[in-house]
């Protein structure tokens, strides 16, 4: 069993998922929610230890809130007087499909078709407040909220029915969405116990749910609720929208980062007719009834910046490490992670072999298909915002102290996002859209260009990691010693039964703007480890997954790495001339993942063939992976997938490339993203318990594939590949 | 400069007024409100603003709306006929081939200009038919299980297996 506490440790956020919490915290009255919902009957979940959790203080809930008029909500749901049934909660759908995921949870305990369902996500003015869609927390936190909820629902609704019908209530079950009595001569609607009904109901925050082993609707593979909207081109993302009298938007952009406008020539663009020019400190920007036209307008604006100089790539891993490694003077404080154990000096001092090795991996984009978009609306000094971000009550607050209003002025609406991946925790298009529909008076549609999102966006953190490692003859690790300059904690420290380690995260100055990234840190992390785990194996001439179950004794990593060695059929086989296997293990935010891969050095032929690189080629990948009780196998089968898919991108190819404050990369032509060609054989394995409460399951998969190809990669050359990307223009043997 | 006054699109006839070199992508969102051709990188290199112009895929993003005048445009508002997903969407849909799904529209174009052309494909022909479409998310293998399971050459109960 996973023991919350242990997973409010492990989930250690990265210090740019610190957030404060909101000013205020929907200190509604009842009246106020009859007012918003109208007719119907509204179940309050009131908020307990998930918000805290949320905002990283671990500590549990407020408490001593009032039953009957909560000081703070977690989720609720509206049961229509149709006998529809809304379920508002702050997460937002960025394709990890927690709508659908969330829509099961809440069909299975309240009895009723999916179709019934509607889940109403990131309105900031209609749902309650969330701190964010990110850290893989909406299956393990929101799930069971929702469930709470939809289970008092259930009995409540059970209870007014009975009285209804004048039954008792044991004497009524719900069935798609019916009441029935025990002979089924007493039935009733959903919509006719709703019906003129105009009722609050508190739900008691001890109301028991339905365990995965009697899940009826979650636990099965219930296909994407919309997505008939997405396969017709319906569904309207924020840069599809269209709002009456809307103009549309464009930004000039520095000439650098940190660059300060020295002057601005706008005449030119002002002279276009029906262009409006706002600047504002180093913002300008300009409106226009047309996209076309704002972009000529844009262009016709000459701007003077002065920015300082920055550091490049080639400087890059001395920027990270140097000033933090001095800070740190080689002792054993001053960085973050988890507890020291024993004696590092003790440990190499009892191994037969010992072993020092540095690790990097660059910067990459999160490269959503839909680049950043916003439609601003003000109404007097009332603000609405569209836009996709997987904070909206985040960017609410970015809105609300950008333009000096209250958060009670403000609205954030997500739509349904084209995808985020950590990249879409912040509003800055949001912020530009509405500086300039202020000034226009209008509504105003500004979409980020891809050279834009490429460059104003942030970046996963590039990263240093160095390892000081020994370890004995028979195989047992004696020591380990970890740190890791600026990409981050997550999952710093593995499973590894070693007695004595240190696993340190140190902060450094970053040149470029970072933050979030799917699996945050835990990519980096795991892909120093599990590579220098293999080198460790090959410095005692032992097998590598014989060297990982030699050292950890916990049993559901050892499970995910015997079921992909199965799967892949390890140590049965030996890789073809010319192709090497790889494996690699983990644990991250209530997931265990084991990933084995086979890859191809594919020789260059032809002309010139002997300057040329090889290439390396993913052909065969297997992933087992346990996060508890599966909600939808399809789902989940499917994010590992595209983890494993995204994987291969920051794995062999992706970095961006920068000098002096400006990126040089910022086009899909000039930045490799992973292409059908690209795509391995991926075989999944689920490992996961019914008994296990379910962990999200959107991030973890994606941290095992680098290090299984590096892995590979030097099965078949013996080349050890420490730097992520390993081979942006392929391999020189 | 040379204005364009009529457009064939989806069938139908389109009254417009709009400068020739206008790109066909901005004409088709912004003027006719066909919004699910997305705009992903402008310089065709992702696909999402796919359709087809007298049945060849095209990205409409670099194509300038001039080059599209007298020709059939298709786009994905036209893929179903009278209420009737075409077989790619229904597999679309059945192989769970989406996840955000903003690539999903130029992904159908794509493909249904892949089928149009080779209506068996293996799947060497499927990738390398596809390869210009980029799925940030990553369901490339259950894109080519939905091109096959629309064929019938695989069973959508296969997906995932």
């Amino acid at each position: 069993m996973i023991d919350e506490r242990d997973l409010i440790t492990e989930i250690e956020p990265e210090r740019y998922e610190l957030f404060e919490g909101p000013t205020y915290n929907f200190q509604f009255d009842r009246r106020d929610f009859i007012k918003a919902f109208g007719l119907g009957i509204v179940f309050i979940v009131p908020m307990t230890r998930v918000l805290a959790q949320q905002r990283g203080q671990g500590e549990s809930g407020r408490g001593g809130f009032n039953e009957r008029t909560p000081q703070e909500i977690g989720a609720w749901i509206h049961i229509d007087e149709d006998g529809g049934v809304s379920v508002f909660t702050g997460k937002v759908e960025v394709g990890q499909n927690t709508r659908t995921s969330l829509t099961q949870a809440v069909a299975d305990e309240l009895h009723v078709p999916i179709t019934s369902v509607r889940m109403v996500m990131g309105d900031t003015e209609r749902t309650p407040f969330d701190a964010g869609t990110f850290g893989s927390r909406s299956t393990p936190a929101m799930a069971p909220q929702l469930r709470k909820a939809a289970a008092a629902a259930r009995e409540m609704l059970i209870a007014m029915a009975a009285e209804q019908l004048k039954v008792e209530p044991n004497d009524l079950r719900i069935i798609d969405a019916r009441f029935v009595n025990h002979d089924k001569s007493k039935t009733l609607t959903l919509a006719e116990v709703a019906k003129g009904r105009k009722l609050v109901k508190v739900i008691p925050d001890n109301i028991a749910i339905t365990q995965p082993k009697d899940w009826t609707v979650a636990g099965t593979s219930a296909l994407k609720v919309n997505a008939r909207d997405f396969v017709t081109g319906k569904h309207q993302y924020t840069s599809d929208m269209k709002r009456e009298g809307m103009l549309y938007g464009k930004v000039v952009r520095p000439s650098a980062f940190n660059a300060t406008l020295v002057s601005a020539e706008t005449k030119a663009a002002e002279a276009i007719a029906g262009v409006k020019v706002v600047t504002d400190g180093n913002f300008i920007g300009v409106v226009a009834s047309d996209q076309q036209t704002a972009t000529k307008a844009a262009g016709a604006i000459a701007t003077d910046w002065k920015a300082p100089g920055q550091p490049s790539n080639a400087q890059l891993f001395d920027v990270l490490r140097k000033p933090a490694a001095e800070r740190r003077g080689g002792g054993e404080g001053g960085g973050g992670g988890a507890r020291p154990q024993g004696s590092i000096a003790d440990g190499l001092a009892a191994a037969d072999k010992k072993l020092e090795q540095t690790y990097t991996v660059a910067y990459i984009a999160h490269a959503p298909l839909e680049p950043r978009a916003a439609v601003a609306e003000w109404n007097g000094d009332k603000l609405t915002v569209w836009t996709g971000t997987q904070r909206p009550f985040g960017v609410r607050s970015e809105l609300a102290e950008a333009f000096h209003v209250s958060e009670d002025k403000v609205r954030v609406i997500v739509p349904d996002t084209g995808s985020g991946y950590g990249g879409k925790h912040t509003g800055e298009c949001a912020v530009e859209a509405a500086r300039l529909a202020k000034a226009a008076g209008k509504p105003v549609k500004l979409v980020w260009t891809r050279e834009e999102e490429f460059t104003w966006a942030y970046f996963r953190p590039a990263g240093v990691i160095d390892i000081k490692s020994g370890v004995k003859n028979d195989g047992m690790i004696t020591a380990w010693e970890f740190h890791n300059y600026n990409s981050g904690p997550a999952a710093i420290q593995g499973k590894y039964d070693i007695p004595n380690q240190l696993n340190q995260y140190h902060q450094s100055n970053s040149p470029l703007r970072q933050g979030s990234y799917r699996s945050l840190a835990a990519a980096a992390n795991h892909f120093a480890r599990e590579s220098h785990i293999d080198e460790l194996a090959h410095a005692v001439n032992m097998e590598p997954l014989q060297f990982r179950l030699k050292n950890t004794k916990d049993e559901r990593l050892r499970e995910v790495l015997q079921a992909a060695a199965k799967a892949f059929d390890w140590g049965k086989t030996k890789p073809m001339t010319g192709h090497g296997f790889g494996i690699s293990c983990g644990f991250d935010k209530g997931g265990y993942l084991a990933t084995c891969a086979e890859i191809a050095i594919e020789k260059p032929t032809g002309k010139d063939a002997e300057k040329k690189n090889a290439k390396v080629k993913i052909v065969r990948v297997v992933e087992a992976f346990d996060c508890g009780a599966v909600v939808n196998p399809l789902h989940l089968k499917n994010q590992i997938e595209g983890a494993i898919t995204m994987a291969i991108g920051g794995a062999l190819f992706e970095s961006i490339q920068f000098e002096n404050g400006r990126v040089l990369n910022s086009r899909f032509s000039d930045y490799q993203v992973p292409r059908f060609k690209d795509v391995p054989a991926i075989e999944v394995v689920l490992v996961g318990s019914k008994g296990v409460p379910s962990a999200g399951a959107g991030e973890t998969p994606i941290v095992g594939l680098a290090p299984a190809v590096g892995n590979a990669i030097f099965n078949a050359t013996g080349i050890r590949l420490r730097s992520l990307p390993m081979a942006p223009k392929g391999l020189a043997l | 400069m040379a204005r364009i006054t009529t457009l064939n699109v989806n069938g139908k006839k389109m009254t417009v007024d709009i400068d020739s070199t206008v790109s066909l992508l901005s004409v088709l969102r912004n003027d006719l409100s066909l919004t699910g051709s997305k705009y992903g990188c402008g310089e065709g290199q992702c696909g999402a603003c796919t359709v087809l112009l007298d049945g060849q895929p095209i990205r409409s993003c670099t194509t300038q709306v001039g080059r599209a005048a007298g020709k059939q445009i298709v786009t994905i508002e036209g893929l179903e006929k009278d209420g009737k997903l075409h077989p790619l969407q229904e597999a679309f849909i059945k192989a769970d081939a989406m996840q955000c799904a903003y690539c999903t529209s130029g992904m159908l174009m794509s493909a249904s200009a892949l089928l149009n052309k080779n209506p068996k494909p293996s799947r060497d022909d499927v990738i390398s038919g596809m390869n210009g479409n980029i799925c940030r998310c990553g369901t490339y293998q259950r894109i080519i299980e939905a091109i096959q399971i629309a064929t019938g050459q695989i069973n959508a109960k296969e997906v995932g297996k």
